[in-house]
């Protein structure tokens, strides 16, 4: 079986983790567990291709107990990319409403942050922490999946 | 009833609800090893379960008593059946009340309740994911009938216990044709009954291929751990109940003592372990099955229980 020999021969793919940051503020509860919505408000798709590199066998972010989930009411925290454009602030408002307490919400680039690249469109409305309250942020344009679960380990604790 | 099959009862209730998320860890460790990932390690879902059921609970705008009561139902059927099934011993007082029948309708019990909660969240996933739900239940519930009816025949009786000590009596039967065809059978059915490969995904985020995911989308906190409990409960007893009607052999009567349950504790457990593995590490090697091609694997399987029913009738005895 063709899949067999190259599941023995690539053996493990994840690397080493690094050393463990030390934990930020957020909820004790999510500790070990945090199960993840990604919202693009209006993002490039940049921060989007780092997310899934982050989910992916190399930085395999499962293993610090971090998970990506189908539905705002499963998470436990909010992914958002890009600046909020007009179209997408209700759209956010509503997610982060259906999102059980506690959550957090965690702004991933520079857009998110402070608009970056597209400060002063037409159609962008602001950074996330203008249209809800952000916990924690990933700086970056875009940020490197080593600089995002850094944040998320940060969360998670492990 | 024996205090042993009382004992043995309690035993295998208490070792299904602890031992099911691990289960349900193992075998996504097992794929993420495959993967050539780390994992998040077996013990990850109790954590979720932990985080959950300390998590704010949210009542969707417009959902009624049905929503609510769902996961109750769910939880409660899944535990009657493990203490039902001839998991660690086969003299569990309610053996006798409960047979085949019984055990086929409260799994079905289990599955109308959730797929009514989907309808009842008025979201257009959880009226799908509903829909898909009732088509395989529909196809998966027969087939679990008709190849139990195959395993039934020659010991005369239908209930699982009797069945279980019977080939623990007789391991010829194991191999007869009859009982291979319908080991493949449960095997197919178990895997769509518990939302497995190549039925349905259950690691997927698409809303659009989802079927047992989509109809708890809107399911937070407590009464979601509880569901996410009441799945792995199901996968855990179906895996326990596949096992011993095919491999019986470790599973505790009603004349066992302490060491005959332990025994039979530690035999289901491994049984579960090796099926569970066996399960993970295949699907690694399958796809979904695009949806209108589900109903021809189950047909497919409802064949293998039909011919192992003709099988069980035409190779018995005549006298």
């Amino acid at each position: 079986m063709g899949l067999f020999a190259a599941i023995r021969r690539v053996g493990r793919i994840a690397e080493p983790a690094p050393p463990r940051p030390e934990s930020s503020a957020a909820p004790t509860l999510v500790r070990g567990s945090l199960q993840l919505r990604h919202v693009d408000a209006g993002s490039c798709n940049g921060c989007e291709i780092e997310l899934g590199g982050c989910f992916s066998p190399v930085y395999d972010a499962e293993r610090y107990g971090a998970r990506l989930v189908a539905s705002p009411r499963h998470a436990d925290g909010l992914l958002v990319t890009g600046v909020v454009t007009r179209n997408m602030a209700q759209a956010l408002r509503d997610t982060v409403e259906a999102t059980p307490q506690p959550r957090v919400v965690i702004a991933v680039g520079d857009c998110a942050r402070n608009c970056g690249e597209f400060a002063g469109g037409y159609g962008v409305l602001g950074p996330v922490s203008d249209v809800v309250a952000v916990d924690a942020e990933v700086p970056g344009c875009q940020p490197t999946p080593t600089e995002i679960i850094h944040v998320l380990r940060q969360v998670t604790g492990r | 009833m024996s205090a042993a099959g009382a004992a043995g009862m309690v035993l295998q209730v208490a070792a299904t609800a602890a031992g099911a998320p691990l289960v349900v860890g193992g075998m996504r460790q097992v794929r993420a090893r495959l993967e050539g990932r780390a994992g998040a390690g077996w013990a990850q879902p109790w954590r979720d379960l932990r985080k959950q059921l300390g998590k704010q609970r949210i009542d969707p705008a417009g959902t009624t008593v049905v929503f609510a009561a769902a996961p109750f139902l769910l939880a409660g059927t899944s535990l009657l059946i493990a203490a039902i099934v001839p998991a660690v011993t086969t003299a569990s007082p309610l053996d006798p009340v409960g047979d085949l029948f019984a055990v086929v309708g409260l799994l079905l019990v289990g599955t109308v309740a959730l797929t009514l909660a989907g309808i009842d969240t008025g979201t257009a996933f959880g009226g799908m994911g509903a829909s898909r739900e009732v088509t395989i239940a529909a196809l998966v519930e027969p087939t679990v009938l008709v190849a139990g009816f195959a395993l039934s025949v020659p010991v005369h009786s239908s209930n699982l216990g009797e069945i279980v000590a019977a080939t623990v009596g007789d391991p010829g039967r194991v191999a007869s044709p009859a009982a291979m065809l319908a080991f493949a059978a449960l095997a197919v059915v178990v895997v769509a009954e518990t939302g497995r490969l190549p039925v349905d995904n259950p690691a997927t985020h698409l809303e659009l291929t989802m079927v047992h995911e989509a109809m708890i989308l809107e399911y937070t906190g407590p009464r979601l751990a509880l569901i996410e409990w009441a799945a792995a409960v199901r996968l855990t007893v179906l895996l326990a109940l596949l096992a011993n009607l095919f491999v019986p052999w470790g599973v505790a009567d009603a004349g066992s003592g302490t060491v005959g349950l332990l025994v039979g504790l530690l035999a289901v457990a491994g049984k579960v372990l090796v099926f569970a593995v066996v399960l993970a590490g295949v699907e690694v090697f399958l796809a979904k099955l695009r949806l209108f091609r589900v109903p021809e694997l189950l047909a497919g399987s409802f064949l293998l229980g039909l011919l192992a029913v003709t099988t069980s009738y035409f190779l018995a005895a005549p006298g």
